[in-house]
């Protein structure tokens, strides 16, 4: 059985956002107003995150591609009251927007405060109603919901690679934000696979899963920035 | 018998005037009513709003996704704690002040734990789905467990306001010449025969002793809610502790408020006392000092950890955003109180009431600052956005509490808010039993009857019967 993971190359990545942007219109996410977005209301499965180290005038910034994290041990799978989201045995964390109450325990729950609220019933005006994603189902108000790894990928590459008599291979289901990633820096597959990039992306030793320490065992890995964080040097 | 004395309160005797908020209802009971259904449906439109455009109406968002509605929530449930266990601990200790007090504290309880959960329905994104956590229950989410929690609490507290209300009833079915039929469904055929006084004795303290557990276990549930989760400040097992203490804290709080407002109200200066005041603010003392003990426990712990996490919400609680709250909480939840109640008293009844008022905005204010500065600050540095409520949670928060008194004045006007019988039992019997009781402390042969006393029974009494 595959384990879905996702490794992030943070010395690739450039925080051009448009994983963010793909992540968006794959999944049907809706865009909010400026004055909500004000307000705290924006709703990404996939976030860049800056994150600000030392004062100036020794200051450095890291910029980092946040989707879920899809744990091992994912906390809000734990505190939901309802059993509205759990782990898929290929290990994606999953949401059933149909059975949430909306309570909101297992955003407050995440660590990494990856997963969205609908605030409102979600709208999709104009030339946006036309670009919706006929393959994800768009979320009611009131409801949370969270970046699924996109898991239609995986139905449809499943359904082709069983009409076509062949195993799944690398590169048969990738999600939405790796696809367009044009830095190249973000990797998708199996980390089972021993032969996979990802897999053997995970034993460099720049790898590191973000806020380890609590325990949550990310499936979304990192790689550091090297040597040259920080612009001290330069790279070789 | 019982036909003569109908609507008759007044051969009752002394204990009549306990009756009277019953028996005739001044206008000015209307016009508060009134105005307080007023809030009522004023929060009722709120929430309708709320449901039709969804919690965007609210002032939460990324990552406070918990406000006022849990703050709220925890704040009630805490109040909830005034009755059922400040009753039952004195009612298993024999303290004989309890006998005016236990009613209206029990009342409390009842009452107040509806808007605990109402708080949770209106905080929900689907209310329409509530009952998932029944269909599709997961046991390992404390939220599930506030659940059977509460529930149980509910359940085991209405029995114990129920229980020693029978006999109260049975002489307003006899007595009162109003809602008789009502009464007599609900005093189940109580006669006051010496078989029924021992089942209901007997009944009264098994359901002390079960509501004790079920009553801490509710608070300590609660503040697991946020005490499993890994996020910084919440993840404490002090909280356990720390929610009962400041639960128990804010239920003396109320139950101050509410017996001064009864004895003011219906005239009932004989039966709630200077000396219930006293003993209550002393334990409001008390109480005040044990929940400064934990809270500076809790952040001392935390600033000496230095966990930076942990520290970010420390800060923006005691030098940052929040600061003005929680200093706030401290003036009302300890500098006023003690310095009120830690002095010679000479009015005793006004200071306890400032002193319960400053408690009761200061324990909102607790929870408010122990649930909001968590969310705001969260280890990923995601954008910053405070929060503060609209005015639809400044509504539906309104609206409960002025719902909540309105359906505590209606229990005054169908129930006598001081146990009657309990007056009576006090003032006949209790005497002889105190002094058997001191006489067993004191040295020499036990006094007859003094293991009965002992097993929390109390001895049959022959003059029952002329109660009617």
């Amino acid at each position: 059985m595959a384990r879905w993971g996702m490794v992030i190359d943070l010395a690739k990545c450039t925080a051009c956002q448009a994983c963010v942007v793909a992540c968006q219109a794959e999944n049907n996410v809706p865009c909010v107003e400026p004055e909500e977005a004000e307000r705290g209301r924006i709703l990404s499965w996939l976030a860049v995150v800056a994150e600000v180290q030392g004062s100036y005038p020794r200051v450095s910034m890291t910029t980092r591609p946040l989707p879920c994290m899809h744990c091992d041990s994912p906390p809000c799978i734990r505190v939901c009251p309802v059993q509205a989201t759990g782990i898929t045995p290929e290990g994606i964390v999953r949401q059933t927007f149909a059975r949430c109450i909306g309570c909101r325990y297992c955003t407050n729950a995440c660590p990494y405060t990856r997963r969205m609220f609908n605030w409102y019933r979600p709208e999709f005006r104009g030339e946006l109603q036309l670009a919706l994603n006929p393959d994800v189902t768009v979320r009611p108000k009131g409801v949370v919901e969270k970046c699924t790894l996109c898991h239609h990928r995986l139905m449809q590459a499943k359904e082709s690679v069983r009409a076509e008599g062949r195993p799944l291979a690398e590169g048969d289901y990738v999600p939405a934000c790796v696809e367009i990633c044009p830095a190249g820096a973000m990797y998708f597959g199996d980390l089972e696979d021993p032969e996979s990039r990802v897999a053997q992306l995970v034993r460099s030793p720049r790898a590191f899963r973000y806020l380890e320490e609590l325990g949550t065992e990310p499936k979304v890995i990192f790689l550091s920035q090297g040597e040259w964080a920080g612009g001290k040097q330069e790279p070789r | 018998m019982e036909n003569k004395n109908r609507g008759r309160p007044e051969l009752l005797g002394a204990d009549a005037t306990l009756l009277q908020p019953i028996v005739a209802t001044r206008s000015s009971f209307f016009h508060l009513a009134l105005v307080l259904l007023g809030f009522t449906s004023f929060a009722f439109f709120a929430w309708l709003h709320q449901l039709r455009w969804g919690l965007g109406t609210t002032g939460l968002n990324v990552p406070v996704y918990w406000g006022s509605y849990i703050t709220n929530f925890v704040f009630f449930i805490g109040i909830s704690h005034a009755g059922t266990l400040i009753s039952a601990i004195l009612r298993l200790c024999h303290a004989e002040w309890r006998r005016s007090i236990t009613r209206a504290a029990e009342v409390i309880t009842v009452l107040v734990l509806f808007f605990g959960v109402g708080s949770i329905i209106v905080d929900l994104g689907r209310p329409d789905r509530m009952l998932n956590v029944l269909k599709h229950p997961n046991f390992r989410s404390p939220l599930l467990w506030d659940v059977c929690s509460v529930s149980t609490y509910l359940l085991a507290s209405s029995i114990y306001l129920y229980l020693p209300l029978i006999p109260d009833i049975a002489l307003l079915r006899d007595y009162a010449g109003k809602y008789t039929g009502f009464y007599r469904l609900l005093a189940l055929g109580w006669q006051g025969t010496p078989r029924q006084w021992r089942v209901l004795n007997r009944a009264i303290s098994v359901m002390a002793v079960l509501v004790i557990p079920i009553a801490i276990s509710v608070h300590t549930v609660v503040s697991w809610v946020f005490g499993m989760t890994v996020q910084p400040m919440w993840h404490s097992t002090i909280f356990g502790p720390y929610f009962v203490v400041g639960a128990i804290f804010s239920g003396i709080a109320s139950l101050i408020i509410a017996m001064a407002l009864i004895r003011r109200i219906y005239f009932l200066q004989d039966y709630l006392k200077e000396i219930h005041f006293r003993h209550l603010g002393t334990l409001l003392l008390v109480f005040a000092l044990l929940w400064f003990y934990f809270t500076f426990a809790e952040h001392l712990t935390t600033y000496y950890g230095h966990d930076p996490a942990h520290l970010a919400v420390f800060y923006s609680k005691l030098a940052g955003r929040y600061a003005p709250l929680f200093w706030g909480m401290v003036l009302t939840c300890l500098v006023i109180p003690v310095g009120i109640l830690a002095r010679r008293r000479t009015r005793p009844i006004r200071s306890a009431v400032v002193a319960s008022v400053s408690v009761l905005v200061g324990m909102w204010l607790e929870r408010f600052t122990i649930v909001i500065p968590t969310l705001a600050a969260p280890r990923v540095p995601w954008a910053r956005v405070s929060y503060s409520p609209t005015w639809v949670e400044l509504g539906i928060t309104l609206g409960f509490s002025a719902t909540f008194i309105f359906l505590y004045m209606v229990f005054t006007k169908f129930f006598p808010i001081v146990s009657i019988w309990e007056v009576q039992e006090g003032r006949e019997a209790a005497l002889t039993e105190v002094a058997e009781r001191v006489k067993s402390y004191l040295p020499g042969p036990d006094v007859a009857g003094g293991a009965e006393v002992a097993d929390g029974s109390v001895p049959e009494l022959s003059r029952r019967e002329g109660v009617g």
